[in-house]
């Protein structure tokens, strides 16, 4: 009896059947185009309702009103900005404004939250207890709660600007913020850097050198006093060469405030130290959490090759921890970003504020301006996901042997 | 606030009110049995929840009148509070049939906003207010001072033209809501409160110590402030405008709530135009013939209303000055109903 070799199924068809269809075929492709033509049609009745809308109420649809002038102040702008320029102007002070006072509080809350999370796993009874103690009544109050508490309760407790505590008469600190002597530069400022980038160059080579003598040789060389003394040395020799780098404007009290120097405003303190004291409590929760997924084991190697218990933590576990702590650290770090829109409630001007507020009241342009702050919040979430995504990637190629 | 916004926005865009958009506000009130006016977030005299929840205020009583007018009954009113910077997005998007929140009309937001103002219930103008320990007489006195105000109102862009028209520095504090930013004024963080001279003394209220502050004598800007409703309903925009005038009128003719009933039986021919015992004045509306006496007996003329909420009657105790009538000083005066 012969037997007939099955036919095998025609390779093309069926990969396209199952990529269209899912386990379903061809019955779940269409399942699928319904589906999209569905969204189409919510998508496309969106559009036309709000354009006839629009018309109705004569608004004028587009983005022409970017270049109109703005017409009011900023409290805080890092680039040049006076209430003539235009709104795109206000735009990008106010986008500045939220991402200085977002890096910011990442900064500070990894810091924070590496601290309190080492705290809480240290064998140090009471230690555990206060970052445990810190973990549970930050990330269970409410945040808009906590920027106002700092703002309010903490800020408003400064003294006004006439009776500002005053640090060897050049710094201040009032409610009207913290108020510093402004560097500018004079002749003897770029001698003075380029001696500082060629003591950091020169400190790199060494410890290059130092970790190929380590691993080569097994010697271990003492870099540090060499590195100090440079970066300090080399800067100190060009302003006894060149003369000082940096004069200082000292800032003094002119009418209700300080001229000169430089200030930092107490909304964008509050903010900051509310987004990451917040943010840390959680970030402290993923560390510990990452740390603990670390087989005990690694610690129990690192103590009996002899390393103390930090160099323990920094050499061995933390780089083993980081594959697990990295992508939900990225989340606290898109929620920083965003809670940081929470600033209007404290009269910190973020992109918010006075993009899709005060312009969008101005203008009317809804839908356009809460458009492009959609899009710059998804931007920079993208753009924080991605340099996150490629430290992920570097980690995982230095981990992998 | 970003939320409500966004909400708004996306109310907007996605046209769940179309009908509230076109031209039938007046049905699509009456098939609700309600009005929906935006009134603020709580300014003594214009309009203020108290504690049982009952809103009163200058601008309530304007939401009152429309309501009286179309339903005979003012109590028929949802209210709903708005911040400066979320008011106009909930007029177009047509979450509000009627904005009666302190807005000052003025030429781009009558254009752009796809709004119109109906008319103006208060003349104001933006002032400020310091603390008397300041001593500060003059607002030309003010260079270097941090100015708290709040966010979306015409009082940020005038600040900026009076400081810098006067060669002034100053530092802009501003705020999501009007109470945060009297809040951080009676904190300490700016030496300056400004907006409305009206909302100045109504705030002055809120303060601890209301007699530790004083009004500055400069009066900077113009600010007559109005009920606003979408572009592209005529109808609508005639019921609110005469709603207003109804109001005026009522003064003028000396009709107050106590009397309306008796001057309803004179027989004077402008009378009986007015309560529509004569002609169909009403009825060319939208409205019922009646519409005058209906909207006198909810809330009073627009004298009683003033008295009452910001006038002589009321805590906030502001004298008539330029808001008297025009036959009394002032130049409140409306077109004739006829």
């Amino acid at each position: 009896m012969a037997i007939e070799p099955r036919k095998p199924p025609p390779q093309f068809v069926a990969k396209l059947q199952r990529a269209l269809g899912g386990r379903a075929g061809w019955g779940g492709f269409v399942i699928q185009i319904l589906f999209v033509a569905a969204l189409a049609w919510i998508a496309y009745e969106i559009v036309a309702n709000a354009r006839a809308n629009l018309e109705t109420q004569n608004i004028k649809a587009g983005f022409g009103f970017m270049a109109n002038t703005a017409g009011f102040d900023v409290s805080q702008n890092l680039i040049p900005y006076s209430g003539s320029d235009s709104y795109i102007r206000v735009f990008l002070v106010g986008l500045l404004n939220t991402l200085s006072v977002s890096i910011v509080g990442i900064f500070f809350a990894t810091i924070l939250g590496f601290l309190v999370a080492l705290g809480r796993l240290s064998p140090n009874w009471l230690l555990s207890r206060i970052a445990g103690g810190y973990v549970e009544l930050i990330r269970n109050l409410p945040l808009l709660f906590q920027i106002l508490f700092w703002y309010l309760a903490v800020l408003a407790a400064l003294p006004g600007p006439k009776q500002s505590v005053s640090l060897f008469g050049s710094f201040f600190l009032s409610n009207r913020g913290f108020v510093v002597p402004k560097p500018i530069g004079n002749p003897g400022f770029e001698p003075f850097m380029a001696a500082i980038v060629i003591a950091v160059i020169a400190s790199l080579l060494l410890q290059r050198y130092a970790r190929k003598q380590m691993f080569d040789h097994g010697r271990m060389i003492r870099i540090w006093p060499w590195v100090l003394g440079m970066m300090i040395g080399l800067p100190v020799v060009s302003s006894l060469i060149f003369g000082a780098p940096v004069k200082f404007e000292i800032p003094e009290l002119k009418g209700f405030n300080f001229a000169g120097g430089s200030r930092v405003i107490p909304e964008f303190v509050a903010l900051a130290v509310a987004l990451s004291t917040y943010t840390a409590a959680f970030i402290a929760e993923i560390v510990r959490a990452g740390i603990q997924s670390v087989h005990k084991g690694q610690m129990e190697a690192g103590s009996s090759l002899g390393l103390q218990r930090g160099s323990t933590l920094r050499l061995i576990v933390v780089p083993q921890a980081m594959r697990v702590i990295l992508p939900p650290l990225t989340n606290q770090y898109l929620n920083l970003t965003k809670n940081s829109s929470l600033a209007v409630a404290i009269g910190y001007p973020d992109l918010v504020s006075v993009f899709a507020g005060t312009t969008l009241s101005q203008t009317g342009q809804a839908i356009e301006i809460i458009a492009i702050t959609m899009g710059v919040y998804l931007l920079i979430s993208l753009v924080t996901s991605a340099i996150m995504s490629f430290y992920g990637w570097r980690l995982g190629r230095s981990l992998s042997p | 606030m970003k939320r409500v916004s966004l909400v708004f926005t996306l109310a907007l865009a996605a046209g769940m009110t179309a009908q509230a958009a076109s031209a039938q506000t007046l049905k699509t009130v009456k098939d609700r049995g309600l009005l929906s006016c935006g009134v603020g977030q709580g300014l003594p005299g214009f309009s203020s929840p108290d504690d049982k929840g009952n809103w009163t205020g200058l601008d309530v009583d304007v939401c009152r009148a429309v309501a009286a007018a179309v339903f005979n009954d003012p109590s028929k009113v949802k209210f709903v509070p708005l911040s400066a910077k979320d008011r106009f997005t909930a007029l177009q998007s047509g979450e509000i049939d009627v904005l009666s929140r302190n807005t000052t009309w003025t030429l781009s937001r009558d254009t752009s906003l796809g709004a119109n103002f109906t008319g103006v219930t208060y003349y104001d103008g933006q002032g400020f207010m310091v603390k008397k320990s300041l001593k500060v007489n003059s607002a030309l006195e003010l260079n270097s001072a941090s100015v708290c105000v709040q966010i979306g109102t015409t009082t940020e862009q005038n600040l900026a033209d009076y400081f810098k028209g006067n060669n002034m520095k100053y530092e802009v504090i501003a705020f999501g809501t009007n109470d945060e930013a009297v809040k951080a004024y009676e904190s300490g963080r700016c030496d300056v409160f400004t907006t409305d001279v009206s909302g100045l003394y109504a705030d002055r209220l809120k303060l601890a110590n209301s007699a530790d502050h004083v009004v500055l004598p400069e009066v900077i800007s113009k600010e007559p402030l109005g009920p606003m409703v979408r572009h592209g309903d005529d109808q609508w925009f005639d019921i609110v405008k005469w709603t207003l005038y109804a109001m005026i009128t009522a003064e003028e003719l000396g009709i107050t709530q106590k009397n309306v009933d008796e001057m309803a039986k004179s027989t004077k021919p402008e009378m009986k135009r007015v309560f529509g015992t004569d002609g169909n004045l009403g009825e060319q509306l939208g409205l019922t013939k009646d519409w005058v006496a209906r909207i006198v007996k909810a809330v009073g003329n627009y004298g009683e209303t003033f008295d009452r909420n910001v006038g002589a009657g009321s805590k906030l105790g502001i004298a008539r000055g330029i808001n008297a009538l025009w036959s009394k000083g002032g130049i409140q005066y409306a077109p004739p109903i006829r």
